[in-house]
C-alpha cells in the first residue's frame, strides 16, 4: 500500500489524475497525520479541517471534468500564517492579531486555488516573522521533526516542519532576512526565496516590505519549484511587482551544469561555522565540480555588515507596518484604559511579544529627527555598497554557493537567551533580502547527530534558471532522505 | 559607552512607538538598544562618501492606475473583526472635549 503522506507533491498530482487516489483520501491522509503528530511539533496554528474536505471533493468534480487539469491539481497545501486567508483566522502568530478573520485572500492564496491546491491550516511562525527560530510565537514553539529536542529554524519553521514530519506535501513561508532559507536547512527541505517582485506581496502581511518575499517549500527541487510557479505572477495590487516573460519554472529541471561558474566566497566559509556544515557543502560543491560545473573562489567582501545594515533597514519599516495594530480595527484590544492614547498604548503593549517590541523601537529610534542620517541613511548607503559586491560577483559567476546557515539546529530555548547571537545566525541569507536576489535551501546531509544541512545557492535578479539547474543538478546526484515521517508521541 | 541611551530618549521612543513600558521594561529595552546601535555603528568602519543611499533594490518606478473599486461590500466582515463596534461604526474611546 502506498504511504501518501511520504509522496512528493508531483507524485500526488500524478496519482489523482491516473485516479490511483482521489482527493478526498490525500487531503484526509495528510489530516490524519497532523492529528496524529502536531501535538510534539506543533507546525499548526490552525487546521481548516472541514473546508479542506469540503474542498477535496470539489476539486475531485473539477478533475475529473477536465476544468482543471495542473501538476498540482488536488494536493493539499500548508500556508505560513502571516499569508491572508479569507475566512480563515490568520494572527502572524501574535496576540495582537487574536481572532482576525481576514475578509480577502492574498494573491498567492488565488493562485493555489486556481491550481487546484487545497489548503490544510495556518503554521505556525515566529510573532510577525522576527525571529530565526519559531519560538517567540505567541501559540508556543514549533519543534524540529529530526530531533524534538532542537528548533526548525525561523520565521517560517512551520511551514517546513509540515512538510518535513509529512502533515502536507507543501507549504508557503515569507523570506525577509532568510525566513525560508534557514529553516528549510534545518529541517531538510527545499526551500526557495524567489527574486523580489516575482511573487507578489498581496495579502502578505508586511514586516519589512522592501524585503519580503512569499515562497515555495517542498520535499524535494521539483515540488519547490512547481509550487514557485503556481504562485508567481504579476499583480496590480503590489505595486512592487514586475512582469515577467515567463512564468515557468519547471523548464529550468534539468541536470546539466557543464560550464556553469559557480563563486564560492572564501569569505563565508570562516571558523566561525560548524566543521560538518562546512564540510557538507563542499562535498556538494565537489558534486558539481564533476558533473561539468567551474568552480572558484572569490571575495565577497562586506559580509560583516549585511546584519547591522539589514537590522536598521528592516526595524524600521517594521516600526511602520506595525502602525495599524493599535486595537481599534481588528484582534486583540487591551481592556482597562483612559482614552484613545492609552488605549492604543496598552492593546499594543498588551499584543506584542518582547522581539517585536524590541524591532518596532529600534526602527522608531532610526527613524526619529537627528538619528535618521546616522543611522537609516547610512544603513541605505551600505546596501547600495552590498549590491555593488553581488554585481561584482554575478559579472563573474552564474551562481553563488553558500551555507544557508552556519550551524546545524540549535537546542530549543538557546538562542533567545542571546538575541544578538541569533542574529548572526542569518549572516549567509541577509544580504539576498538587501539585494532582491533569488536564493534557496537545498538539503546536503546531516550532521553526525542526525540534523539536516543546507546549501544555498544564489543567483543574480530574474535568473532563477541558473539557480534552479544547479538545484536540480546537485539533487539528481543522489537519493537524499526526503521526509521524517513522524509516528506520534516522540515526545 | 558610546551610545548611551538616556531615559528622556527611552521615554520619546516609547511615545513614538505607541508602548507603554514599565520601569524594568525600560530598563531592558535601554540596555538592548544600546548594544544594537553598539553593533549597528560598526557601519560608520565603511566609508559611505557619495554613495546614493538605495531605497528600493528594483529599478521599477511608481504604477499608476485608476481607483475603481473591484472588491464588493465587505463592510459587515469588516466589521464583525472589530473589538468593539456600535451599529456599523468601529467604537473608540472618546476623542474630543
Amino acid at each position: 500500500m502506498i504511504n501518501i503522506n511520504e509522496l512528493t507533491a508531483l507524485e500526488i498530482g500524478e496519482k489523482i489524475k491516473n485516479k490511483e487516489i482521489t482527493v478526498l483520501e490525500t487531503v484526509d491522509a495528510f489530516i490524519s497525520q497532523i492529528e496524529k503528530v502536531d501535538k510534539d511539533v506543533n507546525s499548526f496554528i490552525t487546521v481548516d479541517k472541514e473546508e479542506a474536505r469540503k474542498k477535496a471533493l470539489l476539486i475531485q468534480e473539477k478533475i475529473d471534468s477536465g476544468e482543471i487539469s495542473g501538476p498540482l491539481a488536488g494536493v493539499p497545501i500548508a500556508i505560513k500564517d502571516n499569508i491572508s486567508t479569507k475566512g480563515l483566522l490568520t494572527t502572524c502568530a501574535s496576540k495582537i492579531l487574536d481572532g482576525y478573520i481576514p475578509t480577502f485572500s492574498a494573491t498567492v492564496i488565488d493562485n493555489i486555488e486556481k491550481a487546484g491546491m487545497i489548503t490544510l491550516g495556518k503554521t505556525n511562525m515566529d510573532e510577525f516573522a522576527m525571529g530565526s527560530t519559531t519560538e517567540t510565537s505567541h501559540y508556543g514553539e514549533t519543534k524540529n521533526p529530526w530531533n524534538l529536542n532542537h528548533v526548525p529554524g525561523g520565521s517560517s519553521g512551520g511551514s517546513c516542519t509540515s512538510v518535513a514530519s509529512g502533515e502536507a506535501p507543501v507549504s508557503l513561508g515569507s523570506d525577509t532576512g532568510g525566513s525560508i532559507r534557514q529553516p528549510s536547512s534545518f529541517c531538510g527541505v527545499t526551500g526557495i526565496k524567489p527574486t523580489y517582485g516575482t511573487v507578489s506581496r498581496y495579502g502578505l502581511i508586511a514586516y519589512g516590505s522592501s524585503l519580503d518575499q512569499i515562497g515555495p517549500i517542498g520535499k524535494d527541487v521539483k515540488d519547490a519549484v512547481s509550487l514557485l510557479s503556481v504562485i508567481s505572477s504579476y499583480d496590480e495590487k503590489d505595486s512592487t511587482s514586475v512582469k515577467r516573460d515567463d512564468y515557468d519554472f519547471t523548464k529550468y529541471l534539468v541536470d546539466d551544469v557543464k560550464g556553469m561558474k559557480i563563486g564560492v566566497p572564501r569569505d563565508y566559509f570562516t571558523d566561525d561555522m560548524d566543521t560538518e556544515v562546512k564540510e557538507k557543502i563542499y562535498s556538494a560543491i565537489k558534486a558539481l565540480e564533476e558533473k561539468g560545473a567551474i568552480v572558484e573562489e572569490f571575495n565577497l567582501s562586506l559580509v560583516p555588515f549585511a546584519i547591522p545594515a539589514y537590522y536598521v533597514i528592516a526595524s524600521a519599516e517594521a516600526s511602520s507596518n506595525l502602525e495599524r495594530f493599535d486595537g481599534v480595527k481588528y484582534g486583540f484590544r487591551a481592556e482597562d484604559y483612559d482614552d484613545l492614547h492609552s488605549m492604543y498604548k496598552k492593546t499594543r503593549s498588551e499584543g506584542f511579544g518582547s522581539e517585536v517590541k524590541r524591532r518596532i523601537m529600534l526602527g522608531s529610534f532610526v527613524l526619529s529627527s537627528g538619528y535618521y542620517d546616522a543611522y537609516y541613511l547610512k544603513a541605505l548607503k551600505v546596501k547600495a555598497l552590498i549590491k555593488e559586491a553581488f554585481d561584482k560577483a554575478f559579472a563573474k559567476y552564474d551562481v553563488i554557493i553558500a551555507p544557508a546557515a552556519p550551524t546545524v539546529a540549535p537546542k530549543l530555548g538557546e538562542s533567545l537567551k542571546d538575541p544578538m547571537k541569533m542574529y548572526l545566525s542569518d549572516i549567509y541569507t541577509i544580504s539576498v533580502n538587501l539585494c532582491g536576489l533569488p536564493g534557496m535551501s537545498v538539503p546536503v546531509g546531516k550532521s553526525e547527530g542526525g540534523l539536516p544541512i543546507g546549501m544555498q545557492i544564489i543567483a543574480n535578479r530574474w535568473d532563477e534558471a541558473n539557480m534552479i539547474k544547479t538545484a536540480f543538478a546537485y539533487e539528481s546526484t543522489g537519493e537524499y532522505e526526503k521526509c521524517q515521517m513522524l509516528k506520534g508521541g516522540e515526545a | 559607552m558610546s551610545n548611551h541611551i538616556s531615559d528622556e530618549t527611552i521615554e520619546y521612543v516609547g511615545i513614538l512607538a505607541q508602548l507603554d513600558l514599565n520601569e524594568e521594561e525600560k530598563v531592558k529595552a535601554k540596555e538592548d538598544m544600546e548594544q544594537m546601535l553598539e553593533y549597528i555603528d560598526t557601519l560608520n568602519e565603511l566609508d559611505t562618501e557619495g554613495i546614493e543611499p538605495k531605497t528600493h533594490i528594483s529599478d521599477t518606478t511608481n504604477v499608476f492606475r485608476e481607483d475603481v473599486v473591484t472588491n464588493g461590500d465587505g463592510s459587515d466582515d469588516v466589521l464583525a473583526n472589530a473589538p468593539l463596534k456600535k451599529d456599523e461604526y468601529l467604537s473608540v474611546p472618546k476623542t474630543i472635549g
